[in-house]
């Protein structure tokens, strides 16, 4: 479903952030990307998502070069893949239930299907009771799950999770993790960048570890080895 | 499906512009300066026009009869004035018209009017007073009028007097200084109404570049371009929806006190009398600027968040 082809990549000031990137996910695979911050892991997630290209090699995503893709279809593109950052990125100006329909509207959803969905989506990650509170009026275990309930909304083929728990306590790490496993279980390829190895070795699922822009290990069902 | 995409963007665009409440008043606030600078302008540029034509309106070319001249003549002379293509219209004043309004001028005058009486006939000669269609023309009417081959003989000899060159300074340089402030108006408008447009852009950018995140949010989402840069524009036009509205309302308290205060001098600079009277036009104009400059800086400006891929 994803192949990275020897990628490389390198920043305008000569920064060498990916070198000779070489793996693929299958559909279905849970997939964790770990390694120290500065590993490439982000400029990885990034070139999925056709936010820049890569230097030399090609990554693509169902069988589709991702840096051919045009500026008119990359919309079509993004709305296949459902993303969770760190740092949530949700609309401060919009309520929960908003941003997840949000991800609807643009997908082009009738106001119906909106209206069934969205209170579902938000039942699934347990926050039904705050659908309409803004993003400044949650916990940041609540935000992110509200950014999972984005995420998951459309049925996406693949959800690309960057360092989703980075800002969360155990207990909502914990949650979160539950969440995405389950997501998984449905049939969703997931792939989870991380620096918690609580997290990598609860899951028991295919690790790949980078190190300065290199893959150093790809373990089937690995453990966190730094 | 175009329905639909077009009524969610309307309403993101309210819905925003609602939340953002102080970012909407500040941009709200510098259109509405924006706005009044391009309005009054306009409206002093419209003023300016009327009170030159007003005052183009008082020049005039006397032309003094002599007492004896027959009113067949005058006449004569008169239709003959006005055949020609410069003039605008040519009035006659006879003896009896000049002496009623000599008195009435000067009723308040005793000595005068004892005067008057004392003479006893009518001294006051008719006036043939003529009206160019342009100042600049009132040089080229002076000169068929002394030129006596242009007048028949009969008719050059009722003339007693023609003022054009009493007046010839005073029509010349009001001509200059008509051309000079139409110039002046029309430079000074384009000037400020740039101005004007660049705070706008400015401000409007200023909005966008707080949103910045947030439209990246929107494009990793899967927005299309047109679908993110919607209800920006939107929120633009109700910028200046909103912004027009204040400003036409303030015009009219500003007009009122700027009649009042200048009414001391040559009549008082009446916009208020302007601005009444053109309300439907000033309106439009006004709140058509403000929609169009509010919806342009919005596009121009979240252009830039979605250049690249």
């Amino acid at each position: 479903m994803i192949y990275f082809d020897n990628v490389s990549k390198v920043y305008p000031d000569g920064t060498v952030a990916l070198e000779g990137v070489t793996f693929s996910v299958k559909q279905g695979e849970f997939v964790s990307i770990v390694g120290h911050s500065g590993a490439g892991k982000t400029t990885l997630i990034k070139l999925l998502l056709g936010e820049g290209d890569c230097t030399s090699g090609s990554v693509s995503f169902d069988s589709v070069d991702i840096q051919k893709v045009k500026m008119k279809d990359m919309p079509n593109l993004r709305r296949r893949i459902g993303v969770i950052f760190q740092d949530f990125r949700l609309l401060s100006n919009k309520t929960a239930y908003e941003n997840v329909a949000f991800a609807m509207e643009v997908a082009g959803k009738t106001d119906e299907e909106i209206a069934s969905d969205v209170p579902h989506v938000l039942e699934l990650v347990d926050l039904s009771k705050k659908m309409w509170n803004f993003p400044r009026q949650l916990s940041g275990g609540e935000l992110q799950r509200v950014a999972i309930a984005r995420a998951i909304v459309n049925h996406p083929d693949l959800i690309i999770a960057d360092e989703p728990t980075g800002n969360l306590d155990p207990i909502n790490t914990y949650e979160i993790v539950q969440i995405l496993k389950k997501i998984n279980d449905l049939g969703t390829t997931v792939i989870l960048t991380t620096h918690n190895k609580g997290v990598v070795e609860a899951l028991g699922k295919r690790v790949i570890t980078m190190d300065h822009g290199r893959v150093t290990r790809d373990d089937s069902t690995g453990k966190y080895a730094l | 499906m175009l329905w639909i995409t077009i009524k969610r963007i309307i309403k993101a665009g309210f819905v925003s512009f609602w939340r953002n409440g102080s970012v909407s008043l500040s941009a709200v606030f510098v259109m509405v300066i924006a706005l009044f600078m391009i309005g009054s302008t306009l409206l002093l540029t419209a003023f300016l026009g009327t009170a030159l034509r007003d005052l183009q309106d008082k020049i005039d070319i006397n032309i003094y009869l002599s007492i004896t001249a027959p009113e067949n003549s005058i006449f004569d002379l008169k239709s003959r004035i006005e055949a020609l293509p410069e003039v605008k219209a040519v009035t006659y004043i006879s003896r009896e018209q000049a002496l009623e309004t000599f008195r009435v001028r000067h009723e308040n005058d005793h000595r005068i009017i004892q005067a008057l009486d004392e003479v006893g006939t009518n001294p006051l000669t008719a006036v043939l007073t003529v009206k160019a269609k342009e100042p600049a023309q009132y040089e080229g009417i002076a000169k068929f009028l002394e030129n006596k081959s242009s007048l028949a003989p009969d008719s050059l000899s009722i003339v007693s007097k023609v003022n054009y060159n009493d007046n010839k300074v005073a029509i010349e340089r009001l001509s200059r200084i008509m051309a000079g402030v139409k110039k002046l108006g029309g430079i000074i408008t384009v000037v400020l109404i740039g101005i004007s447009i660049l705070i706008t852009f400015n401000t409007i950018r200023l909005a966008i570049f707080i949103a910045r995140d947030e439209i990246s949010v929107m494009r990793l989402v899967g927005g299309s371009n047109e679908y993110i840069r919607g209800p920006f524009v939107v929120e633009g036009m109700i910028y200046g929806l909103v912004s027009g509205l204040l400003t036409v309302i303030l015009f009219y308290p500003i007009t009122y006190w700027l009649k009042a205060t200048t009414e001391g001098f040559y009549g008082g600079i009446d916009l208020l009398h302007y601005f009444v009277a053109n309300f439907i036009q000033i309106f439009f104009i006004i709140m058509l600027s403000g929609i169009a400059l509010g919806a342009v800086s919005s596009y121009l400006a979240v252009r830039k968040y979605l250049s690249t891929r």
